[in-house]
């Protein structure tokens, strides 16, 4: 037999209907889970630096001790780890969640605190695959897959902080041009 | 999965997580794609860079399943009266690259109605929407991996992607699998449809037997009597590499 996977297609303009209607979810920690609260708001640019109103973003991370609660498995019960929302008409979404903690790497490796992300969404034929790290982590520098990543083009996985607002962060997703974001082969 | 691939207290090397596998060449649309005008700005120009899975990308959450309720799998029964249309059942089994049965599993479909309207605020086709049906489904794989939803067999419908495009009839498919790296949405197409060849986005997948497996085929083995047409619509997520290694 042939288990070759299937193909991936768009989520096309109406998305909605079928996954975010019903199934947002914006609210990644509960009110009694442990960790800095934190909320990261993405921003989806096109290739023109035009806003993208009609992409999904979902997240997935780990508690802040660095545990992912895998098919629920234990850890913080109060965290689940999952969030998908789909942008406004600014591009925008703002997850609610506590900042991740470290999380094991290849071999001794430590992984810097980060949120994995995909990006779904019409004239997306396939999830893009990018994560979310914050700017001025120290863990940053000793991160496995940032070190992936050429110097010049790290700086668009660093969520910024608002100065405005304490605990909120910032990420502009640019889906192509100039100052693209850098997508994963996963 | 054990839990020596998701415990990060140490007791463990983090880097022995089992990968999934890699997609072949051509199986998979390419994300740049001219034909289908909105990949021209969404597309990324630069290549992706290769990220050996970590337990980021091998770990995945468990979503959906409570709050599923029995009209969920029939989109016929969610209102009042029955929706306009060809009642169809689409049954089908999700498994992994090894034939294994993804059990438990949530799956989420959504479509226009029999006219080729969906019932979204922003779709300004001129045909007729259906008080009597919402196009939105949802249910979980069994113990074997079998999933089957009552509908109506969705309408092709027009597109500004070019002059004269119709998208053929299709319902769009979201699954999540065992992992992050296992999440597949696509969409199923009905067979013999004339559209197939002029439909960028089903052309964006370079192989043409990869481009088969996206179309269900009539069933009569799903086909109730007297009733509705069957489609079988089986559907292959992303399986693991044999041994864990380190990397």
């Amino acid at each position: 037999m042939d288990f070759t996977p299937t193909p991936s297609q768009t989520v096309g303009p109406y998305l909605h209907l079928g996954l975010t209607d019903a199934r947002s979810i914006a609210r990644i920690a509960g009110d009694r889970a442990k960790g800095e609260r934190v909320w990261l708001t993405f921003r989806v640019l096109d290739g023109e630096g035009a806003p993208v109103p009609d992409a999904m973003i979902e997240v997935w991370q780990a508690d802040s001790e660095g545990n992912y609660a895998h098919h629920g498995s234990a850890g913080d019960a109060a965290f689940r780890g999952f969030g998908r929302l789909a942008t406004a008409e600014d591009g925008v979404c703002t997850f609610e969640t506590i900042k991740p903690g470290c999380v094991l790497g290849p071999g001794e490796a430590v992984q810097a605190p980060h949120v994995n992300v995909s990006i779904l969404g019409r004239g997306i034929l396939k999830r893009l695959s990018t994560r979310l790290y914050f700017a001025g982590e120290p863990a940053n520098a000793a991160d496995p897959v940032l070190a992936l990543v050429p110097e010049n083009r790290r700086a668009t996985l660093l969520a910024q902080p608002d100065p405005a607002r304490p605990g909120n962060w910032i990420l502009a997703v640019h889906l192509r041009g100039k100052s693209e974001t850098v997508f994963f082969d996963v | 999965m054990s839990s020596s691939l998701i415990s990060a207290k140490g007791k463990h090397p983090g880097g022995s997580v089992v990968p999934f596998r890699r997609h072949e060449p051509g199986s998979q649309p390419d994300s740049f794609y001219p034909a289908y005008r909105a990949t021209r700005l969404r597309a990324p120009s630069q290549p992706l860079i290769f990220l050996p899975h970590t337990l980021s990308e091998v770990t995945g959450p468990v979503f959906g399943h409570s709050d599923i309720h029995p009209n969920d799998q029939d989109l016929t029964a969610q209102h009042a009266g029955e929706p306009l249309g060809e009642r169809i059942i689409v049954r089908g089994r999700v498994v992994d690259g090894d034939g294994h049965a993804v059990s438990n599993s949530l799956i989420e479909i959504w479509q226009a109605n029999a006219a080729g309207r969906y019932a979204h605020a922003k779709d300004d086709h001129p045909a007729p929407l259906d008080a009597n049906f919402s196009g939105t489904g949802r249910t979980l794989t069994d113990a074997d991996g079998f999933y089957s939803f009552v509908t109506v067999k969705p309408g092709a419908y027009p597109w500004r992607n070019h002059d004269n495009a119709w998208r053929p009839a299709h319902i769009h498919f979201s699954l999540f699998g065992p992992a992050f790296v296992t999440r597949l949405i696509t969409q199923m197409y009905f067979p013999g449809d004339p559209l197939f060849a002029f439909d960028p986005i089903l052309q964006s997948i370079p192989d043409e037997r990869a481009r088969q497996r996206l179309v269900s085929k009539f069933d009569l083995e799903t086909t109730k009597p007297e009733w509705a047409l069957g489609y079988r619509f089986d559907i292959v997520l992303r399986g693991r590499e044999s041994t864990p290694f380190e990397r």
